[in-house]
């Protein structure tokens, strides 16, 4: 039912979602973490769709989370990498708001730890745009967008054990 | 008669192993047409915090592994053929060859992959073999330089590691050389791009963890220049350096800069004591 509703929404009045959407979201710069890195407040308002969340969590160009993580529910999509500890049961062992602040920027929970920040855009040393080995734009996008963390989170949310 | 022996160790890891193609025989022995042994894991030298080096080899499966074991098999020796044509082929307002000054490469080149990068005097700066080969071209033979990393560099790159081949890589890291090494250092630990990654979170913290599909290897380039499976061409270290840099969404610095310079003087040295493999075959 909602991500029905979400796509009607976006097709019938894209023009009035995109400026509600940026009008609620809150900006990379603007999150706020707590003492132990987790983010409380939704980034944007919006309940995070956790069906996205798998796509996202296995597409290539966007997540790409089981390219260091297993997934047990993701096992259609193929190759899942040993970088990072499995995910199954992440959202028994954490609460949403620490796994929001880990997807977020999780260098605010593990110091020093190898994985990127999703929504972060700037403080970076010679940040590229995308993969073209060319620098940055100016006004350089998060790798996932308030949404899509919202999702992803939502995803991770189901990971029970 | 080396096909024979390939062939039946093949079929005899096939047996044994029965994982044939999913996963690296990494302590598999790497003897090259049945007679060169290389030395593809050791005792890490003392500034590389690892018990032990491995060359990318180890890392590799079994089909890849045996490419670089018979050189009728290692597409990349079709390269070092291209570049025997170019060191005998007059260019240039000199109206010289390589093979003018430094005759045949058999012979006057023997040992020098496995020493570069490295100091020089005259000029009073650290020199890759690219930067040493494009000198020559420009200063001795008043030849255009390669691209410097083009084909026809890392035909002559290839050209030039294969009379090392079984030798140990003996960087240099002290002397004139240190601070373009730390430099190197330094670069080698530096978190670039938007995915803010190092070379050592995922070669130093994460070798033989697998990314996705791919298999992290320690990063080495004792076997560079390299035929890679994947663009079926061979690749020199620093268009590697290139692509790895890129794939942190970064903006890369260029082919021949001074920080891949420095860069590649630093990774050669966490591979003294592996045997040059260059040309070798990677995935």
């Amino acid at each position: 039912m909602k991500p029905f509703s979400i796509l009607a929404a976006c097709a019938g009045f894209a023009c009035v979602s995109a400026i509600a959407a940026s009008a609620a979201e809150t900006a990379p710069d603007n999150v706020t973490h707590d003492d132990y890195g987790s983010v409380a407040e939704s980034l944007t308002g919006t309940a995070g769709d956790a069906a996205s969340g798998a796509t996202i969590m296995t597409d290539r160009g966007l997540g790409n989370c089981i390219a260091c993580h297993e997934v047990s529910a993701l096992k259609d999509a193929p190759w899942h990498g040993e970088v990072g500890p499995t995910l199954d049961g992440a959202g028994d062992r954490w609460t949403e708001a620490d796994l929001r602040g880990i997807v977020v920027n999780s260098k605010m929970v593990f110091d020093g730890t190898i994985m990127p920040a999703y929504y972060k855009n700037s403080g970076f040393v010679r940040a590229g745009d995308l993969y073209t080995g060319k620098a940055a734009p100016a006004d350089l996008p998060p790798i996932l967008t308030a949404q899509q963390v919202e999702d992803v989170v939502a995803f991770l949310m189901t990971l029970q054990d | 008669m080396a096909k024979l022996n390939i062939t039946t160790a093949v079929a005899t890891l096939a047996l044994l192993g029965g994982t044939l193609g999913a996963s690296a025989d990494e302590n598999a022995k790497l003897v090259i047409n049945g007679d060169i042994e290389m030395v593809t894991r050791t005792k890490a030298p003392d500034h590389v915090p690892f018990d032990e080096i491995r060359s990318g080899w180890t890392f590799r499966t079994e089909e890849t592994q045996v490419l670089q074991m018979d050189d009728f098999d290692n597409p990349g020796m079709i390269f070092v053929d291209q570049a025997i044509d170019n060191w005998n082929t007059v260019e240039g307002s000199e109206g010289k060859s390589c093979a003018s000054c430094h005759q045949d490469a058999e012979s006057s080149m023997q040992g020098v992959r496995a020493v570069y990068p490295k100091w020089n005097e005259t000029a009073g700066e650290v020199r890759t073999l690219a930067m040493q080969v494009n000198d020559c071209r420009e200063n001795q033979m008043g030849a255009k330089p390669y691209k410097y990393d083009g084909g026809d560099m890392a035909a002559m790159e290839a050209l030039i590691s294969v009379q090392s081949r079984g030798m140990p890589v003996n960087v240099a890291i002290d002397g004139p050389v240190s601070e373009t090494w730390e430099q190197g250092k330094e670069i080698y630990y530096t978190r670039y791009g938007q995915l803010e990654l190092s070379c050592a979170n995922c070669h130093e913290d994460n070798y033989d963890n697998m990314i996705r599909a791919d298999h992290l290897s320690q990063g080495q380039i004792n076997g560079f220049p390299t035929y890679r499976l994947k663009n079926a061409k061979l690749n020199t270290a620093h268009a590697r350096f290139k692509g790895c840099v890129r794939d942190t969404r970064a903006e890369t610095f260029s082919a021949g800069s001074p920080e891949f310079v420095a860069l590649e003087l630093y990774v050669a040295s966490r591979g003294n004591g592996l045997s040059v493999e260059g040309p070798s075959v990677r995935n």
